[in-house]
């Protein structure tokens, strides 16, 4: 149990420390959040440059052109470039952490060849084609049809809530092969080009009126066999590769944002007038914000134990829903302590009279997706209860 | 950096509670009401190094440190080992005899008295009393205290005297040893919380998976899986917060030793609260008996959480150390 980092280590730091130092504000401000094809630009610009200074894929096996790093390489390379405001992952998130790790893990070596190195240089964009309108939590009652013709299959059906489609180059899609077993054996995993003729993408608009994810359509689409990803219908076990490389570390870095954005609170609430004193003076807000600040430190040091214990047991598996469950309340609970902060301000989510309303509304309002998102906290709690702590199973 | 146990560790670990799982099964608790103490436990208890165990060796101690202590006590707490455990083990090195089991010290942190009255644990057990004030640690003879022991203590397991004056006592170490001792009580009383917030999951989990209601497993109704799933992300919380206390504490270059121990003490005990009354609501009717355990298991929560500081006094330090 040392929490001490080797000279090594120290070393790496420094070194990352100075380099996000200098490119951070190189690469400027991020486009609107509505700009979709500035985004790309700005978010695959960032995963190049990461790439030539040799940062890309910190956790990929240099083999595939990854850094290889270790875990506490890993942990501080979370820590430095959230410390640095650096860019988000942003529109790589799906092919940087669980589309190119699943072809690491389970594609052939043609689709290595022609994918992961393309996404490791911020050329290729991914989204995930997972969840339909009437599969969610239960995502193994995915319906939409794949049937075998020749060299290719023919895929009809619908997909909901999918992030990045907008951009995306690729998805990784889920597909029905065989309706007459099981519903977890006839499913299969396919790399979809986005943009195929049959194929129609419509934006839905969230709750904050921006389209970050979209429905996708598909009528009698043609994709090659060769772009299947493991064995027809063997496709729910490339699923769980795929689902634990997106629940795994996946949000460290805005973990460590987190605690910056309690710094920015104290800051916003050291400025505002509540009856003729700051509201940083109040009593409640500031044990409520220390007692937060606690429970972040606590979920930093889960974060650093369980990274640590997957040692051992190979998977940051079982253990990632629980941090991911503390964290995703956490944040909620951060958000209504900034919106209690703003007060009537928070009427705006715009910044007014000087305040950033529209930063922290804009927060608040997205936190609500995470808890949804990637597993929503019921799913995570039936995953502990059940896999963790051994209770009887929901009906399947 | 490894945050994982080293193999020592682990066998610190295990040797701890499989002494106490031989020693002090959850059924003999009872046997401990009203004296909350037995001099023969305590020498077994200063054979397995509980109280010496920070000591160096060259003074007779086991030579280990904070992580190590943190362990220790995190395996008391899951057994609710009765007795003055922390303030020995803090009293190691300062009182004659403590660090072998021959003393029987208490404590008394009085560095910010908040008007309430003066509960002293164990105090009818006790060899000698340290009280922690402002101005450095002090020793008191317990026997020149002037109290009343308390009839009915809350928890059945920590007897209490109400003291109406205390003598100013000795003088035995200065005014940042008081603060440093206090600090370190506070990371031990957070490790045993986070023993409570352990045994109170497997307690939980074990009831549920047996009883049986509408010829199902009680376990296998999601309102009460999702209670035991939050009562083990509050254990791993607290956990992996009392770990890092631990380890801050042996090597404070890592981060900021007061904020690190904060975190372990409000995760944990607030943790071991909160866990202790969902075990007893998946207990159901049982739960609110005198015989199963879990009542004892949120009494010592509460003793732990009115000790070394109050759950608001870490919460607006932490506050503090934004305006720094
Ligand atoms: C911002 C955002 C981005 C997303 N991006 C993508 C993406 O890129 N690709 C993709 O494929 N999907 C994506 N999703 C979809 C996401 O994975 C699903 O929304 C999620 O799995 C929940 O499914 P659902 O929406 O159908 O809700 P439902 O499954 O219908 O759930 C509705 C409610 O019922 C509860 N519930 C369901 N089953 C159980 C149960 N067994 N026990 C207890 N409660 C239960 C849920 O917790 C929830 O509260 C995204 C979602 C969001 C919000």
């Amino acid at each position: 149990m040392d929490l001490r980092y080797s000279d090594a280590e120290k070393k790496f730091r420094g070194e990352l420390r100075a380099w996000l130092a200098e490119q951070v504000p190189a690469h400027g401000e991020p486009p609107a959040q509505d700009d979709w094809d500035a985004r790309r630009a700005y978010d695959t610009g960032w995963q190049k440059k990461l790439y030539e200074a040799g940062y890309a894929g910190i956790n990929w096996p240099a083999e595939y052109g990854g850094r290889d790093a270790s875990l506490a390489e890993q942990l501080i390379y979370y820590e430095e470039i959230a410390r640095a405001n650096a860019p988000y992952v942003g529109v790589n998130f799906v092919g940087m952490l669980h589309g190119g790790p699943t072809l690491i893990a389970e594609g052939t070596p043609e689709q290595k060849e022609r994918h992961v190195s393309r996404i490791l240089r911020g050329e290729e964009v991914w989204c995930q084609g997972f969840s339909e309108p009437g599969a969610g939590s239960d995502l193994a009652s995915l319906q939409c049809r794949a049937v075998r013709d020749g060299d290719e299959y023919v895929v009809s059906g619908h997909k909901i809530w999918t992030s990045f489609a907008q951009v995306a180059d690729y998805c990784e899609l889920l597909v029905r092969t065989d309706p007459e077993v099981r519903k977890h054996r006839g499913i299969t995993w396919l790399i979809c080009p986005m943009g195929l003729p049959g194929m129609e993408v419509r934006p839905l608009d969230t709750i904050m009126g921006e389209s970050d994810f979209s429905e996708v359509f598909f009528e009698d689409v043609r994709i090659p066999v060769e772009n299947r990803v493991g064995e027809e219908n063997d496709g729910w076990r490339v699923t769980n590769v795929t689902l634990r490389f997106e629940r795994g570390t996946a949000f460290a870095s805005d973990m460590i944002h987190l605690q910056q954005f309690v710094r920015e609170l104290v800051e916003l609430a050291r400025t505002i007038t509540r009856h003729d004193a700051n509201a940083w003076e109040d009593r409640a807000l500031r044990q409520e914000v220390g007692h937060l600040s606690a429970e972040l430190d606590a979920l930093w040091a889960m974060v650093k134990l369980s990274v640590c214990e997957a040692i051992d047991t190979g998977v940051p598996g079982v253990g990632a829903s629980a941090v991911k469950l503390f964290y995703t309340e956490l944040y909620q609970r951060v958000c209504e302590v900034g919106q209690r902060i703003l007060g009537r301000a928070g009427l705006a989510r715009e910044d007014v009279a000087g305040l950033p309303s529209g930063k922290i509304l804009h927060r608040t309002l997205q936190s609500l997706s995470l808890t949804i998102a990637a597993g929503t906290s019921q799913i995570q709690r039936n995953i502990i209860s059940e896999r963790i702590l051994g209770l009887p199973k929901e009906p399947r | 950096m490894d945050f994982r146990l080293s193999e020592d560790q682990e066998a610190l670990r295990d040797g701890i509670r499989s002494f106490c799982e031989g020693r002090i099964p959850v059924d003999s608790l009872k046997d401990f009401e009203g004296a909350g103490f037995e001099r023969e436990l305590w020498g077994e208890l200063a054979e397995m190094g509980v109280f010496g165990l920070r000591l160096p060796e060259s003074e007779g101690g086991v030579g280990l440190g904070h992580a190590d202590a943190v362990l220790v006590f995190a395996e008391l707490g899951r057994h609710l080992v009765p007795g003055p455990l922390i303030w020995s083990h803090l009293a190691a090195g300062l009182v004659d005899g403590a660090a072998t089991g021959d003393a029987v010290v208490g404590g008394l942190d009085q560095i910010d008295p908040d008007g309430a009255p003066t509960l002293v644990e164990h105090l009818g057990s006790l060899d000698a009393l340290l009280v922690l004030r402002p101005e450095g640690v002090f020793r008191v003879d317990p026997s020149a205290v002037v109290g009343k022991p308390v009839a009915v203590p809350l928890d059945p397991l920590t007897p209490v005297h109400h003291v109406e004056s205390f003598p100013e006592g000795e003088r035995i170490a200065d005014a940042d040893e008081a603060f440093a001792l206090r600090r370190v009580g506070a990371a031990l009383g957070a490790a045993f919380a986070l023993g409570v917030c352990e045994s109170t999951v497997e307690l939980a989990v074990a009831y549920a998976r047996e009883r049986e209601q509408f010829d199902r497993p009680i376990g296998s109704f999601q309102a009460l899986k999702h209670i035991m799933a939050d009562m083990f992300v509050r254990q791993e919380a607290a956990r992996a917060a009392a770990y890092a206390a631990g380890a801050t504490l042996d090597h404070p270059e890592v981060g900021d030793v007061d904020r690190a121990v904060a975190a372990a003490r409000i995760c944990a005990c607030e943790g071991a609260i909160k866990n202790a009354r969902a075990c007893i609501q998946v207990h159901g009717g049982m739960g609110y008996t005198w015989e199963v355990p879990a009542h004892y298991y949120l009494k010592r929560a509460y003793v732990l959480e009115n000790g070394f500081g109050s759950a608001e006094a870490y919460a607006s330090a932490v506050a503090d150390s934004f305006d720094a």
